[in-house]
């Protein structure tokens, strides 16, 4: 047999290359990894190649800042054709490496604050979307066929070695981090600061190719900050329905809530109308969850067992450290978060979530997409999404996949509880449900090959809104389903087409349940209910632990 | 600023004397008034808007609303300032309700 010349190692001596370049581009500038950050872009120049796939890390919350304007700054003619991953578009800079030719191919997960540009620049030609994915998804593919070359990280601090503490807003580095260190890739990470001694070590230093001290500090979104003073009565009446009508139903246990005011409502009426229903350790002890403020009341009522979240929270960072039976956190005291973890946690350990949404068609898929704007899924489509991997009963999971398979003859099994919540009309009269998802024409406008749906209507598995609850779990037909969609529309074009006597045979069968179904006195939907009106009563929740960010502080 | 008026006959319920007085004259908002008056079994509604073109859906809000509650001999004013559907039945059906705890 012939011993091959085949080379197996070119990726190891492609990284040495790329590392000898730093050095002699860097001299005696490189300490170890530490590069001062004036010589940035020669780090860059050094260590990146036209046509590599390099991950910025653009999360949710924190942001590579520093790198990204430094990549952004950088001589087209010298680096260019880069594949950018990015889990989120959140910085003009983004982008601005499209527009400036150095990148030309993206695959993300989300771009909400840069959706309208996105769109844009990839009508204009300038981007070309390989796809757009779940945050778990992307993930997944950077440990099989979108293997980063260089990534682009932050982190709180750094050590001399080049070890790193996240912090709390740990999130996705240590995905991005694994799949680019361990297939000889090149890790480069902005730190606030470089100290002596780490509070602890998130990543360790062989995993780290160099690290910089940034100017100025990374930026963090508070994204998950919602003000109690902007929630409507309305947004009281749907809490106190999926309260009664779902949570206690099923006993839901463990659980994961999008974003929004909605989902802030049913949160601030845990400690008041959950507590008056008798509920307390009986729903919601298990969460996967960002640190939402709006939870302090029901953490501090005894409600909740458990978070584990998949980023951290501006201004929560004190309370965390002072509930760590509650949180997770590591022997220094911070929180350590874990986007992928959580986002798996969210998709097979929880029985319900519970979610907003812009619009939702008459087989339920539910979609956040509107013309003109490219935004993306991030995690919902993972957390409201039915596990069909999940092998553990529990009484919610149980029930649900009993409603469903009543009367089939199917093998038993469960199924996760998805309900979107809305509003029947969003602001300016726009109706929330509607005959086509604008997904479709975004879809033609973008050339996607399908069109963007967040939840798909077979994974639904209640619809809430103003008007009640449709349990789609119950319904038997597809006609059916349509009815009991059309029958908590209200006023809609969608509600006003519905068949008036079919409706109220689903109300009958409790497939529609409305306020007064479920024993709701509606004089009780006021905010004097919520547990914390404002702000400053969360602050006063939290025993003065809970520090919102300056924008957030309104009294 | 529009104006609208409903008429439904042969109600069945009555409400207190006393006036009620609801909701708030603001953005996304409206105020509504309840009053008890002999209209020999009817229930008028009054609905002074701010948003034109809803008519036909304000015809189907306050139509669910009398099917509800079948009020009989009561004037209704609605003073709007272009509050969604679910504000407007949220308000009424909690002027009733503490109307009819009063009773």
């Amino acid at each position: 047999m012939q011993v091959t010349d085949h080379v197996w190692n070119r990726r190891q001596q492609n990284r040495n290359d790329r590392l000898g370049r730093a050095a002699s581009a860097l001299g005696g500038a490189l300490n170890g990894k530490l590069v001062p950050a004036a010589r940035i872009a020669d780090l860059l120049y050094a260590v990146i190649e036209s046509g590599d796939r390099v991950c910025l890390e653009g999360n949710n919350q924190k942001q590579a800042d520093f790198l990204s304007k430094a990549l952004a700054g950088l001589d087209p003619a010298r680096v260019h054709d880069l594949h950018m991953l990015l889990s989120v578009l959140a910085l003009p800079e983004h982008l601005d490496v499209f527009e400036k030719g150095i990148a030309a191919k993206l695959d993300f997960s989300f771009s909400g604050p840069q959706a309208g540009r996105l769109a844009k620049l990839a009508s204009s030609g300038k981007l070309n979307i390989g796809a757009i994915h779940t945050y778990l998804e992307l993930f997944g593919r950077y440990f099989v066929d979108l293997t980063p070359r260089v990534a682009l990280v932050a982190a709180q601090a750094a050590d001399r070695h080049g070890n790193l503490y996240t912090g709390p807003n740990t999130e996705d580095t240590p995905a991005i981090v694994e799949a680019t260190a361990f297939s000889s890739g090149i890790v480069i990470a902005q730190v606030n600061e470089i100290v002596d001694v780490l509070p602890r070590i998130d990543i360790p230093a062989d995993w780290v190719s160099f690290v910089t001290e940034a100017p100025t500090p990374h930026y963090i979104e508070p994204l998950f900050t919602r003000d109690p003073a902007q929630i409507s009565e309305i947004q009281v009446l749907m809490a106190m329905m999926a309260i009664k009508g779902i949570y206690a139903e099923y006993e839901v246990q463990r659980l994961n809530h999008g974003i929004g005011f909605d989902t802030a409502a049913i949160e601030l009426i845990l400690p008041t109308y959950g507590a008056s229903l008798g509920l307390r350790g009986k729903i919601c002890k298990h969460w996967a969850l960002n640190p939402h403020p709006a939870l302090i009341p029901a953490i501090e009522a005894g409600f909740v067992e458990s978070v584990h979240s998949f980023g951290s929270e501006l201004g929560m960072e004190d309370y965390i450290r002072a509930r760590p039976d509650v949180f997770f956190v590591g022997p220094d005291g911070s929180m350590r978060s874990n986007r992928a973890f959580s986002q798996t946690a969210g998709h097979y350990a929880c029985d319900m979530f519970i979610g907003s949404t812009l619009q939702i068609d008459l087989q339920g898929n539910s979609s956040t997409a509107t013309l003109g704007r490219i935004a993306g899924f991030g995690g919902a489509p993972n957390m409201g999404a039915d596990a069909r991997g999940r092998r553990h009963a529990s009484p919610a999971w149980l029930k649900a996949g009993q409603q469903a398979r009543a009367g089939k003859n199917t093998i038993p099994r469960g199924q996760k509880l998805v309900v979107q919540t809305v509003e029947t009309f969003r602001e300016h009269m726009q109706p929330a449900f509607v005959d086509k998802l604008d997904a479709w024409q975004l879809a033609e406008q973008a050339n996607m090959p399908i069109p963007p749906v967040m939840i798909y209507g077979d994974d639904v598995t209640h619809i809430l809104t103003e008007e009640g609850i449709a349990n789609l779990l119950l319904c038997r037909s597809d006609e059916e389903r349509e009815q009991a969609i059309r029958g908590v529309a209200g006023y809609t074009p969608v509600g006003l087409g519905r068949d008036k006597r079919m409706v109220e045979n689903l109300r009958d069968r409790g497939i529609i349940q409305r306020a007064e179904d479920l024993g709701i006195d509606k004089r009780l939907a006021t905010r004097d209910l919520l547990a914390a009106k404002n702000m400053k009563d969360l602050v006063r929740a939290s025993g003065g632990l809970y520090n919102p960010p300056k924008r957030f502080r309104n009294w | 600023m529009e104006t609208l008026n409903y008429r439904y006959e042969h109600g069945t319920r009555t409400l207190p004397v006393r006036p009620e007085l609801v909701g708030v004259v603001s953005s996304g908002n409206l105020e509504v008034l309840i009053e008890a008056v002999d209209l020999g079994g009817a229930c008028s509604v009054e609905i002074k808007t701010a948003a034109r073109g809803f008519g036909a859906i304000w015809q189907a809000v306050i139509g669910d609303f009398q099917q509800r509650w079948q009020l009989a001999d009561i004037r209704i004013s609605i003073n709007d300032m272009g509050a969604t559907p679910a504000v407007v039945s949220l308000r009424l059906d909690q002027a009733v309700e503490s109307m009819l705890e009063e009773k």
